[in-house]
C-alpha cells in the first residue's frame, strides 16, 4: 500500500493521489484513512488528483464512501478542466473556485507589524476564529460565532457574538465595533461584565480597551 | 422543462419546515404548476400526514434509490390536484439509506418532468440535512421569531454558504402580532437585521394550520386562512411575482380587540 502525501491548509486537509489506477488508488486512499480514523474523523478534505480525468459518477462515488467515514470531499483540485467542471458539477470546489473564494472573503494583511486576517463576510452562528494577530471583520459577527485572536479585533458592523483579543495575555490589545452587543467579550485575562453601559453606548461605534486592569469603553471616532 | 429545485430547511426542528413545504407545494399546484415534493426526513416521515396521503404510500424513497420500484411509482398523486406529487420517505429505515449523490441522482430523473422540485429536510445538519440541499438550486430556511429558532437558522444559513448553495431566502412563520406589540416576540425586522438575508414571506400564526393539519388539507387550501394567503403568496413570489407582504395589523385590530377582553383579568 503506497502512502499519500497530506497536507493542512486553511479550509481542511489536502490530500494528493499520484498515478496509478484509480480503483486501486481509491481503495489504498480509504485504507489510509481508516488506519488514521482519529485523525480523519469529521475532517474535510480536498483531493488533489493531477492531470487524471475523473467522470462525475467517479467523484461522486468517493464523496459517498467518504462520508460514509463522517469524511466530507469538499473539492477536487485538477489540472484537468473536465475533472474540474465534473467536480463543480456536483458542488464540489475546484482550484479556481478556492482561490476566488479566498480572495473574496480572506485575505492577509499586516497591521502593526503584525498580521491580519480579514474577513470581508458576516460571521455566523456556529463559526470559530483563532488567529495569531488581529482580526478584521467587514460584516457582522453573530451570536454563536467566535473570535479568539492574540491581537485586536474590529468588527466594521454589528458585534453580537464571543470575542476574545489578546488571548496570552496581551493587554494592549482592543475591541472595536460599530455596534456592541456581544454574548461575550474578553481582552487578555479580563472578562467585560458591564452590560448596563454597553447597552447605553449599543447603537454607538465603540472601542474597548483595558487600562489598568480596569475596561475602558469609548466611542470608537479615532 | 428543467425543474426547480427547492430545499426547505431550518436547522432547529419544529418550527414548520413540513408545514411549509406542504402548502406550498399546494399553492404552486394551485397556480397551475406541476410539483413534486420529496419528504427527505427518513425515519420520520410526515408529509404524508400533512398532505392527507399517507394511506395511498406504497413504495417511497428508499425503495426508489435501492432499486426496488421506479420513480414514477413511488409518485403519488395528489387528491386535489392533478399536478401535485409526493415522493414520501421510508418510515422504517434512516438517514444513511440515502445519499447526497441519490439524491441528485433521483432529481434529475424527474427534473424534465416537471416544474418544481420542493424537498423537506429533516431538523439538524447532519446526513439528512446533507441529503436535502445536495439537489438544490436554491433553499428556502424556515424560522420562528424566537431567539433559539433564529440561533439554528443563522448556522444553517452559513453552512449554506459554505456548500455553495447560497444565498438561502427566509420564510418567519408563526409570528404572532399580538405577542410582538407586546415586546414578548422578536418582530421580523429583528429577524432580518440579524440574519441578513432576503424574505420570502411572513406567515402569521394562525390556528387554522394546526386543525388543516391534522385533517391533511392544507391550509393554503383554505381560502379564509391568513396562514394559507401568506404560503399562496409566498409560492407566487417563487414564481417572480412582485407580492406585497401581508398587512398583519389589519388582522390584528379584531385579534387585539379580543384578546384584550381575555387579558384584562390576567394583567
Amino acid at each position: 500500500m503506497q502512502k499519500f502525501p497530506i497536507k493542512g491548509f486553511n479550509e481542511g486537509i489536502l490530500i494528493t493521489i499520484r498515478e496509478g489506477n484509480w480503483k486501486e488508488l481509491q481503495n489504498d486512499l480509504l485504507e489510509q484513512i481508516d488506519s488514521e480514523s482519529a485523525f480523519f474523523n469529521q475532517a474535510k478534505i480536498a483531493i488533489d488528483v493531477g492531470e487524471r480525468e475523473l467522470g462525475a459518477a467517479q467523484i461522486s462515488k468517493l464523496r459517498d464512501v467518504l462520508l460514509d467515514r463522517e469524511i466530507k470531499l469538499f473539492a477536487i483540485l485538477s489540472s484537468s478542466p473536465k475533472t474540474e467542471s465534473n467536480a463543480s458539477t456536483l458542488g464540489l470546489s475546484t482550484r479556481s473556485s478556492l482561490l476566488q473564494k479566498k480572495e473574496s472573503r480572506i485575505s492577509a494583511v499586516i497591521m502593526d507589524g503584525e498580521p491580519g486576517l480579514v474577513i470581508a463576510k458576516t460571521i455566523r452562528s456556529g463559526a470559530d476564529i483563532d488567529f495569531d494577530g488581529h482580526v478584521i471583520v467587514h460584516g457582522d459577527l453573530n451570536p454563536g460565532a467566535e473570535i479568539n485572536c492574540t491581537g485586536s479585533i474590529f468588527v466594521w458592523g454589528k458585534l453580537r457574538g464571543s470575542v476574545h483579543a489578546g488571548v496570552e495575555g496581551r493587554e494592549n490589545a482592543v475591541v472595536c465595533a460599530m455596534q456592541l452587543d456581544p454574548i461575550k467579550l474578553r481582552i487578555a485575562n479580563r472578562s467585560y461584565k458591564d452590560n448596563k453601559l454597553l447597552r447605553k453606548l449599543r447603537k454607538k461605534p465603540v472601542k474597548v480597551s483595558l487600562e489598568h486592569d480596569k475596561f475602558v469603553l469609548d466611542y470608537w471616532d479615532s | 422543462m428543467a425543474a426547480k429545485i427547492v430545499t426547505i430547511t431550518s436547522g432547529k426542528g419544529g418550527v414548520g419546515k413540513t408545514t411549509a413545504t406542504a402548502n406550498i407545494s399546494v399553492a404552486l399546484a394551485q397556480l397551475g404548476q406541476k410539483v413534486v415534493c420529496i419528504d427527505s426526513d427518513i425515519g420520520l416521515r410526515n408529509l404524508d400526514v400533512v398532505l392527507g396521503l399517507e394511506n395511498r404510500i406504497v413504495y417511497d424513497l428508499v425503495d426508489v434509490i435501492e432499486g426496488r420500484c421506479r420513480v414514477r411509482q413511488a409518485m403519488i398523486k395528489d387528491k386535489r390536484f392533478d399536478d401535485l406529487y409526493l415522493i414520501p420517505a421510508a418510515q422504517t429505515r434512516d438517514k444513511s439509506a440515502v445519499s447526497p449523490s441519490d439524491m441528485v441522482t433521483l432529481c434529475e430523473q424527474i427534473s424534465d418532468e416537471v416544474d418544481w422540485i420542493l424537498i423537506d429536510s429533516p431538523a439538524g445538519i447532519e446526513r439528512g440535512f446533507k441529503n436535502a440541499i445536495a439537489p438544490a438550486q436554491s433553499v428556502l430556511v424556515v424560522t420562528n421569531p424566537d431567539v433559539s429558532a433564529v440561533r439554528d437558522a443563522d448556522r444553517i444559513i452559513g453552512i449554506i454558504e459554505a456548500e455553495e448553495k447560497g444565498p438561502a431566502r427566509l420564510i418567519i412563520n408563526r409570528l404572532n402580532p399580538q405577542l410582538i406589540k407586546r415586546g414578548d416576540m422578536l418582530d421580523a425586522e429583528d429577524v432580518l437585521d440579524l440574519l441578513a438575508i432576503n424574505l420570502v414571506g411572513i406567515v402569521p400564526e394562525d390556528e387554522t394550520v394546526i386543525m388543516s393539519t391534522n385533517m391533511g388539507k392544507p391550509a393554503a387550501t383554505d381560502e379564509k386562512s391568513l396562514a394559507g394567503q401568506a404560503f399562496r403568496n409566498i409560492a407566487r413570489r417563487l414564481m417572480g411575482d412582485d407580492v406585497p407582504l401581508l398587512d398583519l395589523n389589519l388582522k390584528e385590530g379584531i385579534f387585539h380587540k379580543i384578546s384584550k377582553i381575555f387579558n384584562t383579568g390576567g394583567e
